[in-house]
């Protein structure tokens, strides 16, 4: 009875679950979940080190070698962000300008838009290393743009791409009521996107985006095939360096379960905000 | 046929045709309205009211004809928006509020960001617009947070921010419930009362009668009777009228 009464009475703005009532340990379901996830890859880690070598060897080994591959992982990790910032900020443009009330903005966007989205993401990272020149010069100073930098412009451009379908689709998902409302009190279109229509969107967007970026994180050890040392080269490199077979296997589960360390807690804060937001 | 009162005319609309998609949904309209004046439009749906409130603030572009609003051509081409918001405001029946901004924040936003006046007169002028509404103690609040009648009572004192000239009021009271359609109805009683100038497309018969100082019945896309309220409702004279009339008082 009080449940039913509760589901009929007014539902303003966004409702949050209500807490459950919990003794002892205060951890939302999300912390939990993650938190033995995380324990899970771990103990898988262990467990293959061990199998693959009875004695604590490799364990050791594994230790030694962890900071070259932090190295290459912070590395990642620094493009991911590069992409994800300038691919956002993309985005946002060429989003806008699909939905642009004048053709020449919306045909070139739309095609940009769809043309980058779906090509793949290791195509997109040969043409920017190989295009992208090695030293530009400047007013006499002559700058060199690194491997790693040449291939973060590479992720981005996807991401402007997929984040740009997110930007559409959100601005679209708004009522056309808002659109006149701002029309009927003087708004330009640019003014009513940036003031009216897009902050409301702000929220719907956030999932997606968090996905885009874990997607990204996760793809960027492509950089290693065309020769930037992040995590991927440095694993290969200490695999060679240590010349030892049993280490392959307990090496990449290492490096995997930072990746999912990393990812895993982004994804499940994604999906729980998602969830969140489905209430309307 | 037309009115134009003692000042003249100050909207001025002649011959406007409209079609959406190839269906005609204006086919000739024509009327003038002088400063002050209450216009209360009327008609079965689809009859293209609203879609003549729609051209006046040139949310709907029109495919013929013209209107003026005081000296702006509404349908020249290089039409001056932000001036055209400056005299005309409009109410929509779903209210349409910014429900991310607060209750003051959604009147206070287009005088300071397209109309570039200075924040602290547009923050006392919205306030006593509140109060005019009776919504002074919800000025902090989500427009979420209000009810039906609250928000429309809302959208009234944002369309009167900026100052306008005229409103026109776009069947305001059709999403309220019953019980919150008499405090929408008495504000715009109120602000006719002031002397702003009104368009309004409504289905309440009573208030439109006693509202109005000019009634327009629009059937098919032209403009079938106009006059004063009390002869246009004792006494229609086109049958159209009477068998609408008949079925809606």
């Amino acid at each position: 009875m009080s449940e039913n009464h509760m589901k009929l009475g007014p539902q303003v703005g966004i409702t949050l679950p209500e807490p459950k009532q919990r003794s002892g340990l205060a951890f939302s379901p999300e912390l939990t979940s993650i938190l033995l996830a995380i324990l899970a890859v771990v103990g898988i880690v262990l467990i293959l080190t061990l199998l693959s070598g009875a004695d604590t060897g490799l364990l050791g080994e594994l230790l030694k070698w962890t900071p070259f591959m932090a190295q290459g992982f912070a590395l990642n990790v620094a493009i991911s962000l590069f992409a994800i910032v300038f691919g956002t900020i993309g985005g946002v443009f060429l989003g806008m300008g699909q939905l642009a009330p004048r053709g020449w903005i919306s045909a070139p966007s739309k095609i940009l838009t769809q043309i980058f989205r779906n090509a793949p993401w290791l195509v997109l990272l040969f043409y920017c290393i190989f295009l992208i020149p090695f030293q530009v010069r400047i007013g006499g100073e002559t700058y060199t743009i690194s491997n790693w930098l040449r291939a973060s412009i590479g992720f981005t451009i996807p991401i402007v791409a997929n984040f740009s379908e997110i930007v559409r689709g959100a601005l679209q998902s708004i009522p056309s009521g808002q659109w006149e409302a701002a029309r009927s009190l003087g708004y330009t279109w640019r003014q009513t996107v940036l003031s009216v229509v897009l902050p409301q969107c702000i929220k719907r967007m956030l999932p997606p985006w968090m996905n885009l970026y874990a997607i990204l994180l996760m793809a960027t050890p492509l950089a290693s095939i065309v020769g930037v040392e992040e995590s991927m080269t440095n694993a290969r490199t200490a695999l060679q360096a240590e010349a030892d077979g049993r280490l392959l296997l307990p090496l990449y589960a290492y490096l995997l379960s930072w990746f999912f360390i990393y990812c895993y807690p982004i994804a499940r804060i994604s999906k729980s905000l998602e969830d969140r937001f489905a209430v309307r | 046929m037309t009115d134009s009162g003692k000042n003249g005319a100050f909207i001025k609309i002649h011959d406007i045709y409209k079609s959406f998609k190839g269906v005609p949904v204006l086919r000739g309209v024509s009327l003038e309205i002088a400063k002050g004046d209450v216009v209360c439009i009327i008609g079965p749906s689809g009859s293209g009211k609203s879609t003549i409130l729609r051209c006046v603030n040139a949310l709907t572009p029109v495919d013929q004809g013209f209107i003026q609003v005081g000296d702006i051509q509404v349908t020249s081409r290089d039409l001056n928006m932000v001036a055209l918001c400056h005299r005309v405001g409009m109410v929509f029946q779903q209210y349409n509020l910014f429900p991310h901004k607060t209750v003051l924040q959604n009147l206070t936003m287009a005088p300071i960001q397209v109309l570039k006046q200075p924040r602290a007169e547009v923050t006392e002028r919205a306030c006593a617009l509140l109060d005019k509404v009776r919504l002074g103690n919800k000025a902090d609040a989500y427009p979420g947070e209000l009810s039906g009648g609250q928000q429309q009572r809302v959208a009234i004192a944002r369309a009167l921010c900026m100052q306008p000239e005229v409103i026109l009021f776009d069947e305001v009271t059709a999403a309220l419930d019953p019980e919150m359609v008499g405090e929408v109805l008495s504000v715009i009683r109120e602000i006719a009362r002031d002397g702003m100038t009104c368009m309004i497309v409504t289905h309440e018969m009573g208030f439109a009668r006693e509202a109005a100082n000019q009634m327009y019945f629009t059937d098919g896309g032209v403009i079938v009777e106009s006059g004063a309220p009390d002869a246009f409702f004792s006494n229609p004279k086109d049958e159209r009228t009477r068998s609408f009339l008949s079925k809606v008082l």
